[in-house]
This record gives structure tokens, C-alpha cells and sequence, in this order.
């Protein structure tokens, strides 16, 4: 065990997930993650770059993916805007990459070291177009270390940029974390081509892993890589249908990540009282379900770890059972949204939402998930009540 | 004026060689307008590299968006057509990651020294080693024809329909002021010459970037009545000294300038060289590179940090 921060626990995992490439643009809350590859990637055989700006860092990234390195960048709010549309590249060109994002107040320069959830809605999305996001939300500095892991091991796996959403806290809070090495048996990579060079090999071909086993550049292959529609060959096409399908595979191949990453689930089995809380919110509302039990409430958890694509079934079942569902963020409303078009209609839902930098308490949790259980007792019209219970 | 730069037609041998083998046949047509300086510009560079490379599995092609980019797409090479005006940050990836690869650039004036200012800047200063082909053809193509950073005071444009009133960049010293350690412009009127500083840059170590004055003759040429392509790079020859030094002394100051804009006379040539150390040798970066190394080290710490 160590004694680490947040954010020297992501470059932690980043390396031990084979990660040798970085690129980013100093930004607080995130700072310390580059700071951190500064001084780990070179003694591990792999490169720093301080880029210019944000969008060179998410371009070199990219580039250095296609030059066979696993690669990622840390940024926070603003540059995570600036790198949303080579966040779209890497999706459509499907090149993996890892972008952490340590949200702080917003918008704009905002609150600078303060925290948020504020990016939750940006994370899926930032970026134009018809994309579907994979962000991933850590709640504990253990849990940086294993979800940057996964991370890569899902962004290699399915060949798709891959969002780490942290929130200052957890970046800045210091826990001890077992820096066990994954099993490398464990680590998924990109799947290398099966079919040798030639005029017949088609990069972007997919079978029915939806993945398409594009080579790095430099190995022997010569091919096509762009932003633009592309058929399986990687050349442009402006062909509606081609166009069509590829936006259906990239929707289907990212949606294999629901599957992968498994929700932290406390107390729910019984619970009356569903509490729907990520990221260090997750941590004060598990502390706020013990409380509510102690009063002899029945209060559960469900701490998502994958923010996007949304776990919709595994909501829906989750929350099937709860009498009123609390959904706890730091932010004016926005993963809210997603748990209401998932259970509306089935379940009471009431919002704790807390914006402009500081943390929803435990206290706030257990007195709004007290409030609202009175209410939905009391209640009999409509289903949710999104304002009168904002707190902040 | 040199003598040698004294070259009135082209004397080099019609484009069914070496050059060919290059190209990415199911790529074309191409999508180039008749006229357009871009080709010229890439038949030059596929001749060089054909008789440096039986293929071109170890050469990156990397572009930006715009005409000028879309070239790398008919190069049999691995070629990565990047987002507005970062081909250079992608590049700057690759070239970290795969040093052993030759990572060549191609970009454009709106692609490289307005929207990829920045970047342009930054990899010069770093003088990471590649090699940067910049197309100017002093306008916006693909997107209509629209006024660039290096549109000539007075040009129409379709933005600039009183006449461009704005002072242009002037790209080669921009790149040099920002520590590039070899310079070079030419003209696509000079295929022979592009291809020869070419194969200079390619040779240099260092950031080696090449600006080539090409001719968009649909939207610059049609709209600033500077006539057909043949009519353009005609033009190039009489207005520049450098390419033709009796035609442009014989050139009355009418002949010299356009009703509208006054093109530029732009020294060609290699206009710098020097020699410092490279990103890739300040990196310590050699070698090809891929994710395997030893994890222990994320583990000990920094004795900095007391742990």
C-alpha cells in the first residue's frame, strides 16, 4: 500500500497498464497527472509531451496510438472542451486513447480547484455528431488506479477513446492503494490484423466483434486513416448507406462496454430508498445509506462506474424494487436526466443536486433521502419534483 | 539573377515511371480541379521518393484538412488524414512514438498558418524531425474560395468582395523566426526544383519545412480574373525573378500586376538552414516503440516525495 493522490494513482495505472505515451497541456484540477507521467514515462521507456495546447495534445495521442503506443491525456473542464473534437476523431477513425477529465466548477474558467461533476453531459455529448461515449467514474483513489486499467484495457479492446471522469476530490484526496500489477493475462489489447498485407486487406473489415483489426502504422501495411466517412477500406465515401452503417456499428461495438464494468451495489437488496450517487458523491451517499439505516430506514446504493453508454437495463432493475430513488450529483442536473427516462414512470425520483464547487454531505444526502421518503409517502400526483428539492 | 534557376519549360520526362507505382490507384479520380497546382506538386514528391523507396510501408503521410490535404490520400504509404490544421500535433505523436518511421506533413495555408498556427510554431521550436510540405495557394479552396492569412492585399475573395484588405504572413519567415533549421519555398511552376529541396528536407535532420506557391485557379485564379491554370503558373514565371529574370524584367509594371491584387514576389529557395538537436534526441527517444516495459518503476516513487 501508498500513500497516493488521485491523480499520481491514475499515472500509476496508466503506466501499469502499459500506457508510454502522454500528451497534455498543464490544467488545474489535472496537473499532477502530467507532472506524474513527466517523471514515470521516462524511466519506463516511454515519452512526455507538454503540448502547445489542448487539441495538439489530444492530436499527438492519437497519433502516437497509431504508431503502436497505448496513449492518454489529462485535462480538466476548458481543455476538455478544446479536445471534443479530436475526441470525435478518435471515435470515427476508432483509435484507442484514454482522456481523463478532473472536472472542476463551470463553466468557463469557473471554479478552477473546486469541485464538480459538471462534465457528465459533456463527456457524451462534447463532440458533434451521432457518438456514444465510454466514461468511466471513480470514486476512491484505489479505484483510479484499477478504473485507468480498465480503461485501456477497454479502449485497446474495442479501439475507441475512453473517458476517465474525475472530480477534484478524488483526484486531490490522498488513500493508501495496492499498486498490485494486473495479471498481464487480464490486459486487453487491440486486436492485431489477421490478414497479411495486400491489395484484398481492408483495415476497418469487421466480423462479428464489430471491432476492425487496423494495424499500426509502420508494420508493414499501408492504408487510409481519416475523419472522414470511410468504407472498409479506410477511403472516403460519401455513400449515404456505408455512411449509416458504420454509425450503427461504432454505436454497437461501443454499447459491448455495458457489459463490462459492474456497478458498485450496497444494501440494495431490500431498499426502499434507492440512492443513485458516483464519483466521491458516491462515497458520501454510501456513508448517508448506513446513517438511514441506523434510523431504521431502508436505504441501499448503486454507485455506477460507467457513466456512458448509460447501464439501462441494469438500472431498470436495480431500481425496480426502491419506493423513491435519490440521485445525488455535483451539478445542476445531469446524469438525473438519464435515471429518469430509465425509471420514470415506475418510481419516485428525487434530485440532490449541488452546484458552484463544494461538496454534497453526508447530512444533505440523509435529511433529502428523508424528505423525500415522507414526500412520496405523502404524494399522490406527479412523480417528481426536481426543484423543490435542489439543495445549493 | 543565378543562371541555373533559368529554366523556361519543363524538361523532364512525362509522369509514367517510378513516380506511378506510388499512388493508391483505387483512390482515383482524383479530386483536384483542372489547373490546380496541388498535383504538380505531388508528382514532384512521389518522384523523389520513388527513387528513395521500393515502397512506402515506412513513410507517414500525415494532413490536415483542405486541398492541399486531401493529396496524401492517392499515396500508397500509411497516410492519416487528420482534423483542421493539426496534422502537426498528430505528426509530433507518431514521429515520439515511431522515430524510426519518416513522418512527412503536408498541409495548407488556411490548414497550417491560420487554424494550425500554433502548432506550426511549436514544431519548428521543437524541431522534431519531420518534414512539413506547405501548399499556398493563398486562399480557402475547398470551402469556396475564401480570404486566407496569406491573401494578397486587394485580392477578392468570396469574403473579401471589396478586396482583401489585410496584410498576409509571410509563411517561410514565420517558420524560420520560429526556429526551424531548414526553410525552403517553391514554386509549382518549378516541379524540378520542388523536388529537388524535397529531397534536401527529407535528408535534413531536424524540422525541415518547404512552402510551395501553388495556384487555385477556380477560386483565386477565376475570381481574380487571373485566367486559366496554364495562364497562372505563366504568371508565376513572369512576375518572379527568381524563376525567370529576363521574362520579369521585360514585365512592365501593368504586365506585373493584376487590376486587383498585386501577387507576391517571394524569394524561392532554401532560405535557411542550421543544425541543433533534435525533439527526438532532447527525448532520449529512439527506435521503434510499443507498450511493454518495466512497471516496477511506477512503484518505487520518487525519493523526492519521501516515499
Amino acid at each position: 500500500m501508498k500513500l497516493m493522490q488521485g491523480n499520481e494513482a491514475c499515472a500509476a495505472g496508466a503506466i501499469a497498464a502499459g500506457c508510454r505515451f502522454f500528451g497534455g497541456y498543464p490544467i488545474s484540477p489535472s496537473s499532477e497527472v502530467a507532472e506524474e507521467m513527466a517523471r514515470l514515462l521516462p524511466k519506463n521507456g516511454g515519452v512526455f509531451l507538454q503540448a502547445e495546447d489542448e487539441m495538439a495534445s489530444l492530436g499527438a495521442v492519437i497519433g502516437a496510438a497509431l504508431g503502436g503506443s497505448k496513449a492518454m491525456t489529462a485535462t480538466s473542464g476548458p481543455g476538455f472542451s478544446l479536445m471534443q473534437e479530436h475526441i470525435g476523431y478518435g471515435y470515427l477513425a476508432e483509435i484507442p486513447c484514454v482522456i481523463v477529465d478532473v472536472m472542476r466548477g463551470g463553466p468557463s474558467t469557473g471554479l478552477p480547484t473546486a469541485p464538480s461533476q459538471g462534465d457528465v453531459m459533456q463527456a457524451q455529448w462534447g463532440t458533434h455528431g451521432d457518438r456514444v461515449a465510454i466514461a468511466l467514474a471513480p470514486s476512491s483513489v484505489q479505484e483510479v488506479y484499477d478504473l485507468m486499467i480498465e480503461a485501456f484495457s477497454l479502449s485497446e479492446s474495442l479501439r475507441t477513446p475512453v473517458i476517465v471522469l474525475m472530480d477534484e476530490v478524488v483526484a486531490h484526496m490522498r488513500e493508501g492503494v495496492d499498486l498490485t500489477l494486473p495479471d498481464p493475462a487480464s490486459i486487453r489489447t487491440r486486436p492485431a490484423p489477421t490478414e497479411p498485407p495486400g491489395v484484398s486487406f481492408e483495415p476497418y473489415r469487421t466480423g462479428d466483434d464489430l471491432v476492425p483489426h487496423v494495424p499500426n502504422f509502420g508494420v508493414g501495411y499501408r492504408f487510409h486513416v481519416t475523419g472522414l466517412m470511410h468504407d472498409e477500406r479506410g477511403f472516403p465515401t460519401s455513400n449515404t448507406d456505408v455512411a449509416a452503417a458504420l454509425l450503427e456499428r461504432l454505436e454497437k461495438k461501443v454499447h459491448l462496454a455495458k457489459d463490462l464494468i459492474a456497478p458498485e451495489s450496497y444494501l440494495m437488496d431490500d431498499a426502499e430508498i434507492a440512492i443513485v450517487a458516483y464519483g466521491i458523491t458516491g462515497r458520501t451517499a454510501k456513508a448517508a445509506v448506513d446513517v438511514l439505516r441506523s434510523k431504521g430506514k431502508k436505504a441501499g446504493l448503486l454507485r455506477p462506474r460507467l457513466l456512458w453508454p448509460v447501464q439501462d437495463e441494469m438500472l431498470k432493475s436495480a431500481l425496480a424494487n426502491a419506493e423513491v430513488v435519490v440521485v445525488a450529483e455535483m451539478n445542476r442536473g445531469q446524469w438525473v436526466r438519464e435515471v429518469e427516462r430509465i425509471v420514470a414512470g415506475d418510481t419516485w425520483i428525487y434530485p440532490l443536486l449541488k452546484a458552484g464547487g463544494s461538496m454534497i454531505t453526508t447530512d444533505e444526502v440523509v435529511s433529502h433521502a428523508l424528505s423525500a421518503s415522507d414526500r412520496s409517502s405523502a404524494a399522490d400526483g406527479a412523480r417528481s419534483s426536481r426543484q423543490d428539492l435542489r439543495i445549493g | 539573377m543565378n543562371a541555373e534557376v533559368k529554366v523556361k519549360a519543363p524538361t523532364r520526362a512525362p509522369m509514367v515511371g517510378a513516380e506511378k507505382r506510388l499512388l493508391r490507384h483505387a483512390m482515383m479520380p482524383h479530386m483536384l480541379c483542372p489547373g490546380c497546382g496541388h498535383g504538380i506538386v505531388l508528382d514532384a514528391m512521389l518522384t523523389v521518393l520513388s527513387a528513395r523507396y521500393e515502397n512506402l510501408d515506412n513513410v507517414a503521410f500525415v494532413a490536415g484538412i483542405g486541398c492541399s490535404s486531401r493529396i496524401v490520400g492517392y499515396i500508397d504509404a500509411c497516410t492519416l488524414h487528420t482534423t483542421h490544421g493539426r496534422p502537426l500535433s498528430f505528426a509530433t505523436g507518431l514521429k515520439l512514438a515511431r522515430p524510426d518511421l519518416n513522418v512527412i506533413v503536408v498541409t495548407g495555408d488556411g490548414d497550417g498558418v491560420s487554424i494550425g498556427g500554433n502548432h506550426l510554431i511549436h514544431a519548428a521550436r521543437r524541431n522534431i524531425d519531420i518534414t512539413c510540405v506547405l501548399l499556398n495557394n493563398e486562399i480557402y479552396g475547398m470551402t469556396g474560395g475564401q480570404a486566407a492569412p496569406t491573401t494578397v492585399p486587394g485580392a477578392y475573395t468570396s469574403t473579401t468582395p471589396q478586396g482583401n484588405t489585410q496584410h498576409p504572413f509571410d509563411v517561410s519567415e514565420l517558420v524560420k523566426a520560429a526556429g526551424a533549421t531548414f526553410v525552403a519555398r517553391a514554386s509549382s511552376y518549378r516541379p524540378q526544383v520542388v523536388g529537388d529541396i524535397f529531397g534536401q528536407a527529407l535528408d535534413h535532420v531536424g524540422f525541415s519545412f518547404l512552402e510551395v506557391m501553388t495556384d487555385c485557379t477556380e477560386y483565386f485564379g477565376r475570381t481574380n480574373r487571373f485566367g486559366d491554370g496554364a495562364d497562372m503558373l505563366m504568371s508565376q514565371s513572369r512576375y518572379d525573378p527568381s524563376i525567370d529574370a529576363d521574362l520579369a524584367s521585360r514585365a512592365t509594371v501593368e504586365e506585373l500586376t493584376n487590376p486587383r491584387a498585386v501577387r507576391p514576389v517571394l524569394p524561392k529557395g532554401i532560405l535557411h538552414r542550421s543544425s541543433r538537436l533534435t525533439l527526438e534526441e532532447t527525448l532520449s527517444v529512439s527506435g521503434g516503440r510499443c507498450s511493454s516495459a518495466n512497471e516496477i518503476e511506477v512503484l518505487n516513487g520518487d525519493p523526492r516525495r519521501g516515499s
